[in-house]
């Protein structure tokens, strides 16, 4: 073969062509053969140039060169794409359907009552209250006199409290967690400032709206100048909080034995007052016995039960929802809560 | 208590233009719940009117009296019922609801072919207008009434009936009377206080001589005022009058005959409880007396009452005659031959009387009242006010009153302006003060810039500052206090935030429920047949009884969490779950040391020292427990195939997570203990103290439970670890690491953890972990293969081959001489 441009052009023109002709990783290994290769015309052109006269050589080398290059560079490119193509159609095989269930692992929850002892919990840490917990079975004068709750009185009866055998062992099932008050009464001085979530017991039926076993959370301040607005302004906070912002609370005058004044809180929720719990000023009497200086010291105290706090925020209307144990009531709530 | 509007008004000078839901607004403001606000006459629709009985014909041959009734209903023609009552004559004046009207319980009256007759209408009673639970004849109209007008206006029936709960410190609103005087306060309207001194004056003036009943207080604790008027010529069988009987069915009480109905009228008007008893059932002096040498008693329910020696009584010269302030004696009853009366009232001890109360379970209107505190200065003026209630509509004679009273304590309480309002967090002048204490019926004298204040009689409630601070507030009306947040301070101790153990609890909890537990709260009640099914011993077999229990199958309180998460776990798959995998924190009971009685210090007196000591140690430990339970599959079926079943050493491996993530140290031991299989329960040791217990559930207790056989517990005690003060990281080396196997033939009494351990120690401290990757019995030879790999590490070299080798044969000699252990490769 004559070595001209022309023919040089030819060369390469029938390289590029062929390259990208090319469909297949295979063809184009036939490709690089036929076209790229050692034996290939190109090749075998460069190879001819030393049959050349000196004076047109270096001419002749440069265009052979430059066809060579292209050929090659042509030959690179073509090679990516196709590898790309090869590797995208490879994955494209493995799809799966993603869709597909992959519940292998059963779903745990926190119970409700838990996500919401904690949550009221940290609501009162994060204003620098600390949480105080005490023991469910408890003696009778911490759960009762203690609070001023005279012997004659109808929560002491048999139909109300739980009593342990034999009835001189002066235990009880505590009614409420206000014996935690007195105990952190009894062992610290104020500032007190404590809230004090924990299960408690009356002698109740189970029924859509009683658990003879339910929970309870209480707070109590004691401090220098404390005013009953503290405690209206510490209930407000702490319903918004739990409720929504703007729920407001309302309180009313209402009696226990170691509230002096008393009052029962409400909230206002999805357009009516709702009975939330039991409030007051801490009666000098419970002060005195725990050893605190009624004239320095003053005090409020709150308490609200959390099964009823959590049907009315979930819409919950069967209290046997919360007690029971089924798992498809706690799930609803996940273990960090809703 | 149950109020009448109409009865309010009484004492209230209300508005016209006043609605019943003001009413209840202002009771609620003064701290009385409103439970409901019932008018019956909303409950009746349609045409209910006045008719007049013209003929009354008896059809014969049915099994009960049947009338046929003509009647004029002012409606210019006869009107023709059929009638079963037969309480009436011709002429009487009755309630007849037309075709059309629709009574209480959507009974709809309509014209009706019946016993031959067409019915067109009903003559009603009072139960069937809801005024009453009265049905054992028509109502038959007393006075006068139009013929054709509306009956209900002409019953009085069209008046709400507002039901007020009445706090134990309340007891003077017991009454119309102290309500009104309530509801006058939170309205701002006057109070028109009907009981005055004027009714004893003219009681005394229609005085004539007779029998009179002699008193005594032979029990001076029991009671401190008792006055007893005396009446005779009395008509048992007058008829109570219309608007009396009403009242007394508006209030819940039943009308019963002239004297009762007297008594109790005045008890519900002003509050004071009265008894009428027959004069001539009384020998001799009616005393006030406790039980003594009487035994028993017969009350006006017929029961007969085993008297204990504190009751206190009302007795005569020989006998019992009532339950003072509770219920009268059958015996001494007024009845229908009763002619003279002996009229009593007293005030009593309100703690005898609910002891008398609760040693009887016998709740009482009276003792309802006494229990909460009665004014003691009404008893004159209400038994006053029943006399001549009685000589007017009895025809009775007054023929005079003994008494016995002590004179009362003087009580008065200083106070100022500003200490009131620094409680309560907001201003309240000086005249603001006089007037909200002036409106409860106090009086006030000023002493210097204090006020000395005398609560009124009835308030026996009203004792110190704060009292007066509620009645203050309440005046104003609490939402007058503003809404401000305490300066929250640190803790005298220092405390702030959560407790160590407490945020161990929640993370402990959190992790479980991650891993796919679901927490519930159990009742901590179990019974005798669970005890024994878990088979448990020891101080898991000591617990405490409950006295009173719900159910008289669970009294006892548990000592372990696993009956009830296993009752749980069993009802979760009876209702259709295909495994479950539940966990509990909670409190457990046992009744381990000896119960130290604490002796109980009075109420309102601060004990000793040594007595709150005495009281804490009497309170058992309840230790904090957190347990699971996991009953069938670990991880689920589905299209992926079969879910994988839960095994002994997922339990283990939930509480090796748990503690190992406390950061405490532990040692693991295989045990025999129920209810766990008795080859296949660990149980982990911190400090050499049993902390907590994990393995597959004893399949006698899963069988007895209709739980799958593939059931794995864990409990592990929460206060039992340690929770140390402060903790050190270690550095982390980025040398390579050096990875060493080896495999070891031990007897198979060995457990792997002591090889583990062995091994560890030979080791020494350049090994970073332990993993045992292969583990096989050898046949027949009572041996086992453990292959553990051995990952060593310097924290600033890189370690030769020949470092490691010799390590790995260090670590190996030690299981061998420490258990025998052949080194295989």
């Amino acid at each position: 073969m004559s070595l001209d441009n022309a023919g040089i052009e030819q060369i390469k023109a029938d390289a590029l062509s062929a390259i990208k002709a090319s469909q297949s990783l295979d063809e184009l290994r036939e490709v690089k053969i036929a076209h790229v290769g050692d034996r290939s015309p190109i090749a075998r052109a460069n190879q001819g140039l030393a049959e050349i006269e000196i004076e047109k050589r270096a001419a002749m080398g440069k265009l052979i060169g430059t066809a060579r290059a292209n050929i090659n560079q042509a030959y690179d490119d073509k090679e990516k794409e196709l590898t790309a193509l090869r590797d995208s159609k490879a994955l494209s095989n493995e799809r799966v359907d993603v869709t597909l269930a992959s519940n292998r692992n059963p779903r745990g929850a926190l119970h409700p009552l838990t996500l919401l002892t904690n949550e009221i919990s940290d609501l009162f840490v994060g204003m620098g209250y600390t949480v105080q917990e005490g023991p469910e079975l408890e003696a009778s004068w911490l759960n009762f006199d203690a609070l001023n709750i005279a012997e004659d009185h109808p929560a002491r009866t048999m139909q109300d409290t739980f009593f342990i055998e034999p009835l001189s062992s002066g235990l009880v099932m505590r009614t409420h967690t206000s014996p935690v008050q007195i105990r952190t009464m009894l062992e610290n001085k104020p500032p007190i400032y404590v809230i004090c979530p924990g299960r408690t017991y009356r002698a109740d039926e189970l029924d859509a709206t009683h658990t003879p076993v339910f929970n309870q959370v209480e707070g109590l301040v004691v401090d220098k100048g404390i005013t009953m607005a503290h405690l209206k302004g510490t209930l407000d906070h702490f319903a918004a909080k739990i409720f929504g912002p703007g729920v407001t609370t309302r309180i009313r005058p209402s009696f226990f034995p170691f509230t002096e004044p008393s009052a029962e809180v409400d909230f206002f929720f999805n357009g009516r007052w709702i009975e939330w719990g039991g409030c007051g000023m801490v009666n000098p009497k419970v002060l005195e016995v725990c050893g605190i200086n009624t004239k320095e010291f003053s005090g409020f105290a709150f308490g609200m039960g959390l099964e009823r706090t959590l049907m009315v925020k979930y819409g919950i209307t069967d209290m046997h929802d919360i007690v029971e144990g089924d798992v498809r009531f706690s799930r609803q709530f996940g273990s960090g809560g809703r | 208590m149950k109020l009448p509007l109409s009865w309010l008004s009484e004492f209230v000078e209300f508005p016209k233009t006043i609605s019943v839901a003001d009413i209840a607004a202002g009771f609620v403001k003064v701290g009385f719940e409103v439970e409901s606000i019932d008018n019956p006459a909303e409950k009746i629709k349609g045409p209910l009117l006045v008719g007049k009985v013209l003929t009354i014909e008896e059809l014969a041959g049915h099994k009960k009296p049947i009338r046929y009734v003509g009647l004029d209903c002012g409606e210019g023609k006869s009107r023709y019922v059929i009638c079963g009552a037969t309480n009436f004559v011709a002429g009487d004046l009755v309630v007849v609801a037309l075709p059309g009207a629709i009574l209480p319980g959507n009974f709809v009256i309509s014209a009706r072919e019946t016993y031959g007759k067409t019915s067109n209408g009903m003559i009603c009673s009072s139960k069937e207008l809801g005024l009453g639970d009265d049905h054992s004849g028509i109502i038959v109209i007393g006075g006068k009434a139009k013929i054709g007008s509306a009956a209900l206006k002409v019953l009085g029936a069209d008046d709400p009936i507002i039901d007020i709960a009445v706090n134990p410190d309340r007891g003077y609103a017991m009454s119309v009377r102290g309500a009104a005087r309530e509801l006058a306060m939170a309205l701002g309207l006057n109070f028109k206080d009907i009981s005055s001194k004027a009714t004893i004056s003219s009681l005394e003036k229609k005085k004539k001589r007779g029998k009179i009943t002699p008193v005594l207080i032979s029990d001076k604790t029991g009671a401190d005022q008792i006055y007893l008027r005396s009446l005779s010529n009395v008509d048992p069988l007058k008829p109570t009058p219309q608007w009396m009987a009403r009242r007394l069915t508006q209030a819940g009480m039943r009308p019963i005959s002239i004297a009762v109905d007297i008594t109790n009228y005045v008890m519900l008007e002003l509050g004071q409880p009265l008894h009428a008893f027959d004069s001539a059932k009384i020998t001799g002096t009616l005393r006030v007396a406790r039980a003594g040498k009487f035994t028993e008693l017969v009350t006006l329910d017929k029961v007969k009452r085993k008297l204990t020696k504190d009751n206190l009584l009302i007795t005569d010269d020989k006998k019992v005659l009532a339950l003072a302030g509770t219920m009268g004696g059958l015996d001494s009853e007024v009845s229908e031959f009763t002619v003279a009366i002996t009229l009593e009232a007293a005030h009593f001890d309100p703690m005898s009387i609910a002891r008398n109360s609760r040693n009887h379970i016998l709740g009482s209107e009276a003792s309802r009242r006494f229990e909460r505190g009665v004014d003691p200065l009404l008893a004159e003026r209400a038994s006053a006010r029943a006399a001549l209630l009685l000589i007017e509509y009895a025809g009775a004679i007054y023929n005079g009153s003994s008494v016995k009273k002590t004179p009362l304590k003087k009580r008065s309480i200083t106070i100022s302006a500003s200490e009131i309002s620094s409680l309560i967090g907001t201003t309240y002048s000086d005249k603001e003060i006089e007037k909200s204490l002036k409106a409860i019926g106090a009086s006030l004298r000023k002493s210097g810039k204090k006020w000395v204040v005398t609560p009124p009689s009835w308030r026996p409630d009203l004792n110190e500052l704060p009292d007066l601070a509620e009645e203050v507030a309440r005046f104003f009306g609490y939402d007058r206090i503003p809404s401000q947040l305490p300066p929250v301070k640190l803790a005298s101790n220092g405390s702030s935030g959560l407790t160590p153990m407490q945020k161990r609890r929640r993370s402990m909890s959190l992790k479980l429920a991650n891993r796919g537990l679901v927490e519930v709260h159990n009742y901590p009640f179990v019974s005798q047949s669970q005890m024994d099914l878990f088979g448990f011993t020891g101080d898991r077999a000591k617990t405490f009884k409950i006295a009173n229990p719900m159910s008289d199958e669970y009294p006892f309180l548990r000592t372990h969490l696993t009956p009830g998460l296993l009752a749980t776990a069993a009802r979760n798959l009876a209702r259709g779950e295909k495994s479950v995998a539940l966990f509990e924190s909670g409190s457990i009971f046992r009744n381990t040391e000896a119960l130290k009685v604490a002796g109980n210090p009075p109420v309102g007196k601060r004990p000793t020292a040594a007595q709150i000591k005495q009281i804490y140690q009497s309170v058992p430990k309840q230790p904090l427990h957190i347990a699971g339970v996991i009953a069938g599959e670990m991880t689920n079926s589905g299209w992926w195939g079969k879910g994988r079943v839960v095994e002994w050493s997922d339990a283990v491996d939930l509480v090796r997570e748990l503690i190992e993530d406390s950061g405490n140290e532990f040692s693991i031991e295989a045990v025999d203990l129920a209810p766990w299989h008795p080859g296949r329960c660990a149980e982990f040791r911190v400090d050499g103290k049993a902390v907590a217990h994990a393995g597959q559930i004893h399949p006698r207790v899963t069988s007895a439970l209709a739980l799958p056989e593939a059931t794995v517990a864990f409990a592990l005690i929460v206060d039992g670890l340690i929770y140390p003060e402060s903790f050190k990281a270690s550095p982390i080396s980025v040398m390579p690491a050096a990875i060493q196997d080896i495999s070891l033939f031990v007897d198979q009494k060995v457990s792997a953890e002591k090889v583990e351990a062995a091994l560890r120690e030979g080791a020494g401290d350049l090994l970073e972990s332990i993993q045992l990757f292969d583990r096989y019995q050898k046949e027949g030879e009572g041996q086992v293969s453990l292959a553990f790999s051995l990952v060593f590490r310097a924290a600033d070299r890189t370690l030769t081959s020949e470092e490691v080798s010799e390590l790995r044969l260090r670590a190996g000699a030690v299981a061998s001489k420490k258990y025998g252990a052949q080194i295989r490769s």
